[in-house]
């Protein structure tokens, strides 16, 4: 049987991460549908009958779907779930607040946050904030499973031309409502794809101090990152925060400024793949897991590096 | 209004794990044991909603073995009214807690039921939305802030574009982000009296919830290591390294 990929989306056009969800759900199937569920979706619905690993999309549409509320999203896909082994999205907020409601529902006991397809009915996945790698074999029918973006490629956009086909809507759940989004718009690249993430802790030690996080930034064509702790003391708001509870990224180059490395931070940013820690405590944990480490006082060593930059003659974009 | 809380025992959130050498799990013997961190925020925001005038019950409950029961005293002692102990011993999923958690919400009709988002052991965050689910009620995930309004409650949702608002009828689940609230300390008296407060005892078998796994753990392992890296003198040396070593900038 086929895998179901549910599309993430903002009723005009994908998020990218659908993309890697794509990937992770075509390693376990050659055979992946995807369902797109919204409200005025015939231009996303298109775009993702164009990604090439996709075979067919299946399109519901309704005003109660223009949010994405999982209680209203969770009945439609248990339907569908009848033709097919897997259901696959992302485990990022979206993924994770719909999965489990499909699963439970479907009486399945779901695979979180995967890392690895190792074959159709086992998977890798972090526990312990990344402290340990776990070999999960699900021995349900029907298996639900969400995948960590950050670790599979995105699948290729163009190319394809899977057929739409019209889906009935489900019955409006019509206890919860939703209210407002409060989405912070920036020009910088989306943190959990950007090539180079500049973060700042509680070292940083004001939100005015952000400041020196974003000129390098800037500079450096990078998304802004934090810690929990510098979120939790107002700096930045959480949409930036990095950790086992906040993204998971995995850039060519993760900058630690300010932040002492608490495992939970660890978990969000230590696949990167080289990490620049810089920190006046010599001893503080972020040092174990970087290439390059610098000891030295922040407020120093930031208005240096904007220096040292402006003296290259070209960076990488 | 009653409110459910449910809490997990997990590994203390700044023990270094270590994975046993022969792949069946991690080292939990003679290991700190905590309340799942964002079940201590589920705990605080109940008892906050009583203080407030706005619920009356607030009951503590966990599955799990039997020293689980530490977190359900530890609720009592920071407010908490009374406790419940769903016994079961070995690996029990989400979806078998939920299952549980269903039976017991049938039996207390809670008006809300509040739970940490994430457990910091398993990190599969599921259970919240799995009862959810099983009730048919709504849900309010990832909460940094909810407000009690008669029967409704607004409810801020942490997302990864930002913040998210919805309302949602009662009765429900939320399930609790850190930046909810402070967890309170318990005071020495207050860990004194919570000593009598009742702890009902269950065992999973007599809610008639088949608890056995569905997933096999075929193994658990350590994650490649980070080769060690080299402190640089100093900022000039760091950028060059970046730019003509890892060549990333």
């Amino acid at each position: 049987m086929a895998v179901l990929l549910i599309a993430e989306h903002n009723n005009k056009e994908l998020r990218p991460f659908t993309l890697n969800a794509a990937t992770a759900a075509s390693q376990i199937d050659s055979e992946v549908h995807a369902v797109i569920i919204g409200h005025d979706t015939a231009e996303v619905a298109k775009q993702l009958s164009e990604l090439p690993v996709v075979k067919k999309i299946l399109n519901v549409e309704a005003a109660y779907y223009e949010n994405f509320t999982a209680e209203n999203f969770a009945p439609v896909i248990v339907k569908l779930a009848e033709n097919y082994s897997h259901i696959v999205c992302s485990a990022n907020t979206f993924g994770k607040n719909l999965m489990p409601r499909i699963a439970a529902l479907l009486d399945t006991s779901q695979v979180s946050d995967i890392i690895k397809v190792i074959s159709s009915d086992t998977f890798l996945r972090p526990i312990y904030a990344g402290n340990a790698f776990a070999t999960i074999k699900s021995n349900d029918a029907k298996k639900c499973v969400t995948i960590r973006p950050t670790s599979f490629d995105p699948c290729e956009s163009t190319g394809g031309s899977a057929s739409i086909e019209k889906v009935d809507a489900s019955e409006e759940f019509s206890k919860t409502k939703f209210i407002k989004r409060e989405e912070i718009k920036s020009d910088r690249p989306e943190l959990g794809t950007a090539r180079i993430v500049v973060s700042g802790g509680r070292g940083m030690q004001s939100g005015d101090n952000f400041k020196l996080i974003t000129e390098i930034a800037d500079k450096l064509g990078a998304a802004i990152g934090a810690s929990r702790a510098a979120v939790d003391a107002g700096y930045i708001s959480n949409d930036h925060q990095v950790g086992q509870t906040g993204k998971v990224v995995v850039p060519d180059l993760y900058i630690a400024i300010g932040i002492s490395g608490a495992i939970q931070h660890l978990a969000g940013m230590k696949e990167s793949k080289v990490i620049v820690a810089i920190n006046k405590d010599g001893e503080a944990p972020i040092f174990s897991v970087a290439d390059y480490g610098l000891e030295a006082d922040l407020f120093e060593a930031i208005p240096q590096f904007m220096e040292e930059l402006n003296k290259l003659n070209t960076i990488q974009k | 209004m009653k409110i459910l809380v449910a809490v997990k025992r997990v590994i203390d959130y700044n023990v270094q794990i270590r994975v046993k050498e022969d792949g069946t799990g991690v080292v939990t013997d003679n290991v700190k044991m905590s309340t799942n961190p964002p079940d201590d925020n589920a705990i605080e925001e109940a008892v906050k909603i009583k203080e407030a005038g706005k619920a009356t019950d607030v009951v503590a409950i966990t599955v799990g073995e039997e020293k689980a029961q530490e977190t359900v005293r530890k609720a009592l002692a920071v407010g908490a009214d009374r406790g419940i102990h769903v016994k079961v011993d070995g690996i029990i999923e989400p979806l078998a807690v939920s299952k549980i958690l269903q039976k017991i919400v049938d039996k207390e009709k809670p008006d809300l039921v509040f739970m940490g988002k994430q457990a910091i052991d398993d990190d599969c965050n599921q259970t919240g939305q799995m009862l959810s689910a099983l009730l048919n009620w709504p849900q309010a995930t990832f909460a940094s802030k909810i407000d009690v309004k008669d029967n409704k409650l607004e409810v801020t949702r942490e997302i990864d574009e930002g913040l998210e608002t919805i309302e949602i009828n009662v009765p429900a689940i939320v399930t609790c982000d850190l930046r909810l609230n402070e967890p309170r300390y318990a005071s020495l008296p207050n860990i004194m009296k919570a000593k009598k407060k009742p702890i009902e005892e269950i065992s999973a078998s007599d809610l008639g919830v088949d608890v056995s796994p569905r997933l096999e753990q075929i193994k658990v392992e350590e994650p490649p290591k980070r080769k060690a890296g080299i402190k640089v003198a100093n900022v000039a040396e760091l950028v060059q390294k970046l730019k003509n070593e890892a060549k990333v900038i």
